[in-house]
């Protein structure tokens, strides 16, 4: 895919993060959504740098950055060599004197060989420094499966990051969010780990979100209202949801879908208050199920919400075996019939 | 180029302070006011001064997990550290960090960590950020022969290399990660010679010596505020303790080794040649012993008095604005 970066005065300011500069299009792609919420970012605040493999001069391997180190220079949006760990440890040195640095990682399973410095140095840096230091670091990961590739380039790693506190986690599943969440995660002055569901990059959607002013960062977003069952999703499974609901809606069943957008934290009031409504909640991710964001959603909801449920909060997700290569990958993400098999077992009790 | 003799008597205090925070501290974890392990500088007085009177107040420093020295050396208030060991609110970390982040922010610490290896990469973007702004600040990053092992010894002085980076990497080479001797781990005698793989220079100094360290660091920083880039600095050292306080395991090392290191026990060496050369009066000397001696005894007073943190304290700082009550927990 290649697209033709327009440079355009930007007038927006962080909090409000809309873009305002010129009528947006109708609709854009989510990769295009985030690329113009960095380019937005960018052009709002001279401390907003970009790092990582291949960012600059080829724009990034899904074109996200593409067209920005042509706009704003090798100096704020740095190719670096494939050292993940130097990437994200010199991110946080750039951090410690005042910089909003934004790294890519280049795939999901890329991510591994920086944990220690996202887990050991930057979740607890402001802390270890009583507050001196602010972590304004943004990791933007591609992440999940679905486009054919393999392990290391198909993972779902966020529950690793979403048990270390000082953590952020956000993932987006619109186009409208992928630009709002990115703006809002650049603009804190916490560390973000930004999951974007790379097999929706290609996905359209109108830039600008309806909500005026926008939500918050740590706000869950009813995406479809319902009453007989809550599907809570994020990130890539938000349209699989979305889908499984107009299917059951054919077999008279209302389903409300709660896209997370946030998954540190999680926004239990907005889950709570859907799950007490509708008395059953499955939750989907692709990540392995076994200790992951369901089981702790699962064991929240069970906890605040017990005499309202009809049944066991369910879970849908991927397999406990590595993620298989490209033939199998359809049996492993879930999919329609998996989440609807899900919903019918919530009936069941 | 001649040190003059301020500097030097000012080398002698810092080493002095040194060397008497730890023996307290060694004193206050035997009876058990200090939670957790402390790793003592005793016996790398030297190079740690000679090494942060090299650079200036505003230049940035990474310490590791064997860091009480540093930020003294860089000039530090002694009463907030002690205080941090102790766990007292009034600690450089609020009680919260300990022995192992005892960073003094307003020396230009930019942290501690007991992740060895993991300030280098750090030390990059840190230098990264004085290069982007177009100053002339440069980092110092102090980490050990264990760290120059490590996959970020090698990522982060990649970086610093093909950014040309103004950063001095000071590989303290005391022999031993923990009880394993660096002969046995290490690939090359010279950690120095590690610098060739990033095309940089790397130098061999006697870390025992603080008038040598200062000359072969402040040769670095020079390159470094000159924009040529990093360099990698070796200093032979040893610690005289345990690789932490209190472990008793001496096995791996020989008590003729020991002597030898003993005998070139860096702050008697540096007051014999200050006396010697007429820099300090034995009578000058003694008082910046003396001087030394109140301030650490100071230090312990104010630490043994602070308050500790409260429990509900363990949240703060956590997220630079506390999370909304709808999402907290």
């Amino acid at each position: 895919m290649t697209t033709t970066h327009t440079p355009r005065p930007s007038t927006l300011l962080v909090p409000e993060a809309r873009p305002a500069a010129e009528p947006a299009p109708a609709s854009v792609p989510l990769a295009r959504a985030l690329g113009a919420g960095l380019r937005d970012a960018m052009a709002a605040d001279p401390k907003v740098v970009l790092l990582g493999e291949d960012v600059g001069r080829l724009g990034g391997v899904f074109r996200v950055t593409d067209g920005l180190q042509e706009e704003f220079g090798e100096a704020r949006v740095i190719d670096s060599p494939l050292s993940e760990s130097g990437i994200v440890g010199a991110a946080i040195g750039l951090a410690m004197r005042g910089y909003r640095p934004v790294c890519e990682i280049q795939f999901d399973g890329f991510v591994y060989p920086a944990f220690d410095q996202i887990v050991t140095q930057l979740s607890r840096l402001h802390q270890r420094s009583a507050g001196h230091l602010r972590m304004a670091v943004t990791i933007r990961i591609p992440y999940g499966g679905g486009i054919h590739a393999v392990e290391h380039h198909s993972e779902s790693p966020e529950a690793y990051f979403a048990h270390t506190p000082g953590l952020r986690l956000l993932t987006p599943s619109t186009s409208a969010d992928a630009y709002l969440l990115l703006r809002q995660a650049i603009a804190c002055d916490d560390p973000v780990i930004f999951f974007e569901p790379k097999r929706r990059y290609w996905e359209r959607g109108p830039l600008t979100a309806p909500e005026d002013p926008p939500p918050p960062m740590e706000r869950a977003r009813v995406a479809r209202p319902g009453t007989d069952v809550t599907l809570i999703a994020y990130g890539p499974t938000v349209r699989t949801c979305l889908d499984a609901a107009s299917a059951a809606a054919a077999d008279g069943r209302s389903v409300e879908v709660v896209d997370l957008r946030s998954l540190a934290p999680l926004d239990w009031p907005t889950l709570a208050d859907s799950v007490r409504r509708t008395g059953r909640a499955v939750v989907v991710h692709e990540a392995v199920v076994t200790a992951g964001l369901g089981a702790e959603i699962a064991a929240r909801l069970t906890e605040e919400c017990f005499y309202h449920l009809e049944a066991p909060v369910g879970r849908v997700g991927g397999y406990h075996a590595p993620y298989p290569a490209a033939r199998l990958e359809q049996e492993y993400l879930p999919d329609l019939d998996r989440v609807l098999d899900a919903v019918d077992r919530a009936f069941r009790y | 180029m001649a040190l003059s003799p301020e500097v030097l008597a000012e080398m002698y205090r810092r080493m002095l302070r040194i060397r008497l925070f730890e023996e307290s501290a060694q004193a206050l974890k035997t009876e058990g006011v200090i939670p957790g392990s402390i790793h003592l500088s005793i016996g790398q007085e030297a190079e740690i001064v000679g090494a942060c009177m090299a650079v200036e107040r505003r230049d940035y420093m990474l310490g590791n997990h064997r860091s009480h020295g540093h930020p003294i050396g860089k000039g530090a208030a002694l009463a907030p550290l002690m205080a941090e060991l102790l766990g007292r609110r009034t600690g450089v970390n609020q009680g919260k960090g300990g022995s192992m982040h005892l960073a003094d922010f307003s020396v230009g610490s930019l942290g501690e960590s007991s992740i060895v290896g993991s300030g280098i990469p750090v030390a990059a973007g840190a230098a990264l950020a004085a290069q982007l702004r177009g100053e002339d600040r440069v980092c110092l990053c102090f980490f050990g022969d264990g760290a120059s092992n490590e996959g970020m010894f090698h990522e982060g002085l990649n970086l610093a290399a093909i950014w040309h980076l103004p950063v001095i990497y000071l590989c303290e080479n005391n022999g031993y990660g923990a009880t394993t001797s660096a002969r046995e781990v290490v690939a090359v005698t010279d950690i120095a010679d590690r610098a060739a793989g990033y095309g940089i220079p790397g130098e061999i100094v006697d870390g025992q010596d603080v008038v040598a360290v200062h000359e072969v660091v402040t040769r670095a920083v020079e390159r470094a505020r000159r924009g040529e880039g990093p360099t990698l600095v070796e200093a032979k050292t040893y610690r005289y303790d345990n690789h932490a306080f209190g472990l008793h395991i001496e096995n791996y090392r020989t008590t003729e080794e020991r002597e030898q290191w003993l005998r070139r026990d860096p702050i008697p060496l540096l007051r014999d040649r200050l006396v010697a050369d007429g820099v300090l009066s034995d009578d000058a000397a003694k008082t910046v012993e003396d001087e030394a001696r109140a301030e650490v005894a100071a230090a312990v007073d104010f630490a043994r008095t602070s308050p500790f943190p409260e429990p509900a304290e363990a949240f703060d700082h956590l997220f630079t604005v506390p999370l909304p009550a709808r999402t907290a927990g």
